[in-house]
């Protein structure tokens, strides 16, 4: 099962991974990403589009599932203004082994990077605005999973 | 009649252009995406701007990441952004 939401609003983690876990299997991954404190961070405005996102979200995750024998995936990503230390983005994975999780949720989060239509503005405590820009490790990242 | 295309921007690119969406009429000589970019250079030199660089832009077709050489067919709507940061 996939559950994949576009929100502003903030998610229970471990909500969520209850959730996935009453699926079956016994072993559950998660990633939770946070607005990172670097320097003079004040807060992330996160842009998306809309039309595109569920589409290319659901298509990784299908990937996963080709891969790896997942009982369920939860995908789920915030839009809008992040203060430093808020949550941004979770993914869930649940199997009945560990590795079949951990590896799935890592593949989801590294192809989410690359291929997912979201974008991060930084607003810096002095008011100035600043789109951040792609990383070579994060592209390195999602294509070395095609090894 | 001419295809009608809606043309989408995101991130720096909705901010330069100063609007989120356009509607043309795609021109029958533009049968890919890096021709009707051609096409749109010529009428406004915001677009000569924007366009001067691609490595720094991304496209997508109907919603799915596509090329420059991508064929437009009866594509409805066509997307321009930056290369995504998201998570």
């Amino acid at each position: 099962m996939i559950s994949i939401t576009v929100q502003h609003d903030n998610f229970d983690s471990g909500a969520e991974a209850d959730r996935l876990s009453a699926l079956g299997g016994g072993a559950i991954s998660s990633f939770v990403g946070q607005v990172r404190g670097d320097g003079n961070l004040y807060a992330l405005e996160l842009e998306h589009y809309p039309a595109m996102t569920e589409k290319a979200l659901r298509k990784i995750a299908m990937k996963a599932l080709d891969q790896w024998a997942l009982y369920g995936i939860t995908i789920i990503h915030r839009v809008g203004r992040l203060r430093v230390g808020e949550q941004i983005v979770l993914v869930c994975t649940c199997s009945d082994h560990r590795q079949a999780a951990i590896e799935a949720c890592s593949y989801i989060m590294d192809q989410l990077k690359t291929i997912a239509p979201f974008w991060k503005k930084e607003i810096l405590c002095d008011g100035s605005e600043n789109w951040v820009e792609e990383r070579q490790s994060d592209l390195d990242a999602a294509k070395s999973w095609d090894d | 009649m001419a295809n009608q295309l809606s043309i989408v921007y995101f991130s720096w690119v909705r901010e330069r252009i100063g609007r989120d969406q356009d509607t043309i009429n795609c021109p029958e000589n533009a049968e890919t995406i890096g021709q009707l970019l051609d096409y749109l250079k010529t009428k406004d030199t915001v677009y000569q701007d924007l366009f001067a660089d691609l490595k720094k832009l991304r496209f997508a077709l109907d919603q799915d990441f596509v090329g420059l050489e991508a064929p437009l067919g009866s594509a409805k709507e066509l997307a321009i952004f930056p290369p995504v940061t998201g998570g």
